[in-house]
């Protein structure tokens, strides 16, 4: 068998068996070294798997040789191809970027135990977004949530365990609604394959134990994906991990559980319950709009600088679902893409935190006061940044506003309402990116009054330096060549959709 | 007879659930979680869920009550600011529970053969097993090979919690500035209580043994790399309640469990890469020998034998970072 056909096994193997060789390794730097390898690699896999399913293709894969439903199928298609980018290429960077300011962090005996924990994360990610089977998206969903605790945790101060405790709590609920939902499909159904599931569903007459399980399901997973008004867990978890952890999570984490979400509604549910899709719309959407409009709102007067971009995650969560509640072509191919390119906007926005907040010592607004004069690298970055998630033309984040705006635009008088709503955010972006911007070029450097903050400008690292050029580099480049994430959204948007009746 | 057995279960379940949340008292909440697990466990005996039972009864009402005394241990033993009912968490319960109740008035009648559990992949499982993989028990051939990827996936799961554990707690010796020599030596808990430790000495190679058969004995009756590492653990977090916790970790030192956690989950990992290379697909036992019935049956050995050392070295490792905590 050749090596491209393992792929898709690869794909997850490597991250999870070099999890537990990290724990081994001692000294200062190897296991850091040994996770980005790893880290790397998998998204070298994942640009490969993208190659090929950018041609339209679904690889199948059969784990220990067994066929579908007997054993447990990996699927790839477009849609997972594009997360699997996002998660793999999320984890690189941040991985990168974070040797100096995880060292500074922790003892170097803890490193290994947190790398490793890193790389279960990764792999767990990436094993949800491959797979064909119900219960192994479970089983990838406790490895992928129990590993972003132990990172949460590990937060520079105490409030981290809170913060991972509560997170923890809510995640666990959700997992645990999506596995009721699972388990009562499984009643009716007798598998757990997707594609199964969806076949055998056809001749189920008694649909009840099936409408309780597609709400069990839907609502277990907005949990995990912090959809409004669930999304309580979200702004401190991400303000207390430390800061590359947050970058890592912020770019791929609820994204993941949001795809979970679209593919089981669309190819399981849609199809086979009589105005589910319709409920799936009118449901989601107002909170989608309500999450525009408060996450945004809230995003405005924040002066935690974390907790500001925190929030404005819960507003570009609510676009997503509300260019997928759409229920069209043109809907969800722009959700689809504002998945990956919001995911690279606050990626970026984040590691520009992280390399500040290594000399600022402070997370306020205040804190960043001056500081894009010691550091003009680090703040341009974060100015490349801040247009892309406001969606100024020539960044990525513009690509998929523009696609939304025209999918709302098509759906008349209550779409104009969704725009409406889309260009109030947008708006509303504006204004919380500048008042990040604002302070850190016009600011002066005195204005930093946070208890006994020292700021102490040096270089930033290089290697972080490095890895945020490339972030930034990639919201300019889908910016302005925006073909492969735009077909890859398109080819995912058709599939989700071809499974409507 | 199932039925009585049932309702009588599951009420006590109720009561003992009901029990734990009102109870202030910690101590008193962590004994009844564990009366809670071996209802539990009975009730997956009733249903013929041998193994699970087993596991339940291994991990739930022993492991983890242990570990639960041991946060305790660090913790006051009464709960703080207990407030009241509250209203609406409360209502959402309640509504939750009647929304399962409503599923289940369309399920199928319990143990019917028409339903569609017993009729898709189970039998193929059940008449497939025989000729493909070769061993009695289904059980153990859904759990190692069939769907082996998910039992490696769960065998991840315990090894993160292994490490997000000593992350945050450390481990004497090998995680965080402690070492091995702060710890204090022997006459810990039921070192100075004649009759718990003449009786746990003498019971101690017992359990280890029966550890031993759970394991290896997996493939033909209940058992399993997970059962037999909890029991295994259960025997080793008894041999350092009676001859102390430094006294247990110089048996098996902190780098040593470190490498059991890892070792475990590579084993089991290895033999998937292994089957890669001899040209199948990841897990593919098939591959690991020239007949497949013998590859599927090695490839079940080795890799119950890895979730039982992972088992093993994460509730050790557990059990150590607690325990050192509390002195």
């Amino acid at each position: 068998m050749s090596i491209a056909s393992q792929l898709p096994a690869l794909q997850i193997v490597v991250p999870l068996l070099v999890a537990p060789l990290t724990v081994l390794l001692r000294g200062s730097g190897l296991a850091w070294a040994a996770a980005t390898a790893a880290s790397a690699m998998a998204f070298a896999i994942a640009v490969a798997l993208t190659l090929t399913a950018l041609d339209g293709a679904t690889i199948s894969y059969d784990m220990g040789g067994w066929p579908a439903p007997y054993g447990i199928e990996l699927r790839l298609d477009a849609f997972s191809a594009l997360l699997l980018l996002l998660t793999t290429g999320a984890s690189t960077l941040s991985l990168l970027g974070a040797r100096d300011s995880i060292a500074e962090l922790m003892g170097e005996s803890r490193e290994p135990l947190f790398y490793a924990a890193w790389l279960v994360a990764l792999a767990g990610l990436c094993g949800i977004a491959i797979t064909g089977d119900a219960f192994n998206v479970f089983v990838f969903m406790e490895i992928s949530s129990l590993a972003t605790y132990v990172l949460i945790a590990a937060g520079p101060d105490r409030r981290a365990l809170t913060a991972a405790f509560k997170y923890l709590i809510m995640g666990t609920v959700g997992a645990t609604f999506y596995l009721i939902g699972v388990g009562l499909v499984y009643m009716m159904t007798g598998t757990l394959n997707f594609a199964d599931m969806e076949a055998r569903l056809a001749e189920v007459d008694e649909v009840r134990p099936i409408v309780v399980a597609a709400g069990f399901i839907t609502i277990g997973l907005a949990l995990k994906a912090a959809i409004f008004p669930l999304h309580v867990w979200l702004p401190n978890a991400y303000s207390s991990a430390p800061n590359l952890v947050t970058v890592f999570i912020a770019a791929c984490s609820t994204k993941v559980a949001l795809y979970v979400l679209l593919r089981f509604d669309f190819f399981v549910f849609h199809g086979n319950l009589v105005g589910h899709a319709f409920q799936f719309s009118s449901f989601l959407a107002p909170l989608a709009v309500l999450g525009i409009l408060v996450g945004s709102a809230v995003a405005v007067v924040e002066s935690n600088v974390k907790r500001l971009l925190a929030y404005s995650s819960v507003a570009q969560l609510g676009y997503i679902l509300l260019g997928a509640s759409f229920g069209d072509l043109a809907g969800m191919t722009a959700a689809i893409t504002l998945m990956f390119n919001h995911g690279l906007a606050k990626g970026a926005l984040f590691m520009a935190i992280a390399a500040l907040a290594m000399h600022t010592r402070g997370h306020t607004l205040a804190d960043l006061s001056g500081a894009a004069r010691q550091m003009p690298w680090t703040a341009a970055a974060l100015v490349i940044a801040g247009a892309s998630l406001i969606g100024i033309p020539g960044t990525a984040g513009f690509i998929s506003k523009w696609l939304l705006l025209q999918a709302a635009l098509q759906q008349g008088p209550l779409g104009v309402v969704a725009a409406v709503a889309v260009v109030a955010g947008s708006l509303a972006a504006l204004a919380y990116v500048w008042r990040i911007i604002e302070p850190l070029y016009f600011g002066t450097a005195e204005g930093s009054t946070a208890g006994g903050s020292t700021a102490v400008y040096t270089a930033t690292p290089p290697l972080l330096l490095l890895a945020l050029w490339l972030a930034a580099g990639a919201n300019v480049y889908f910016g302005l060549i925006p073909a492969v994430p735009v077909s890859l959204s398109e080819l995912a948007a058709a599939e989700l959709l071809g499974h409507l009746r | 007879m199932t039925v009585l057995f049932g309702i009588f279960l599951l009420t006590l379940l109720v009561v003992v659930a009901i029990g734990i949340v009102r109870t202030g008292n910690l101590f008193t909440a962590v004994m009844l979680t564990g009366i809670f697990s071996l209802l539990m466990a009975a009730n997956f005996f009733v249903l013929d869920a041998a193994d699970v039972a087993l596991t339940e009864a291994a991990v739930g009402a022993g492991i983890s009550t242990v570990l639960l005394l041991g946060g305790l241990a660090l913790v006051p033993g009464r709960e703080r600011n207990r407030r009241r009912l509250h209203g609406l968490a409360l209502g959402i319960v309640s509504l939750i529970t009647l929304m399962v109740v409503y599923a289940t008035f369309e399920k199928p009648r319990l143990g019917d053969p028409s339903a569609p559990v017993h009729q898709h992949v189970a039998p193929w499982y059940l008449e497939q097993t025989p000729i493909l993989v070769g061993i009695p028990n289904v059980v153990t051939a859904v759990l190692g090979t069939f769907r082996g990827y998910d039992t490696l996936g769960e065998v991840i799961v315990v090894f993160t919690a292994g490490i997000g554990v000593l992350f945050l707690l450390g481990l004497p010796g090998a995680i965080g500035s402690r070492k091995t020599e702060e710890v204090q030596p022997g006459n810990s808990y039921l070192g100075h209580h004649l009759i718990p430790q003449i009786v746990g000495t003498l019971l101690i190679p017992f359990i280890l043994l029966f550890a031993l058969y759970v394991q290896f004995h997996g493939e033909y009756g209940p058992g399993g790399g997970f059962q037999a590492g909890a029991i295994f653990a259960a025997g080793m977090i008894l041999y350092s309640l009676i001859a102390g916790e430094r006294e247990a970790l110089q048996v098996i030192t902190p780098r040593v469990l470190i490498g059991l956690m890892a070792s475990g989950a590579l084993l089991f990992g290895g033999v998937g890469i292994v089957s890669m290379l001899l040209g199948g697909n990841f897990l593919d036992y098939n591959m690991l020998a020239d007949n497949p019935v013998a590859g599927q049956q090695w490839g079940i050995l080795i890799i119950e034998l890895g979730v039982g050392i992972t088992v093993t070295g994460v509730l050790l490792a557990v059990y150590h970072a607690f325990a050192a905590r509390g002195r």
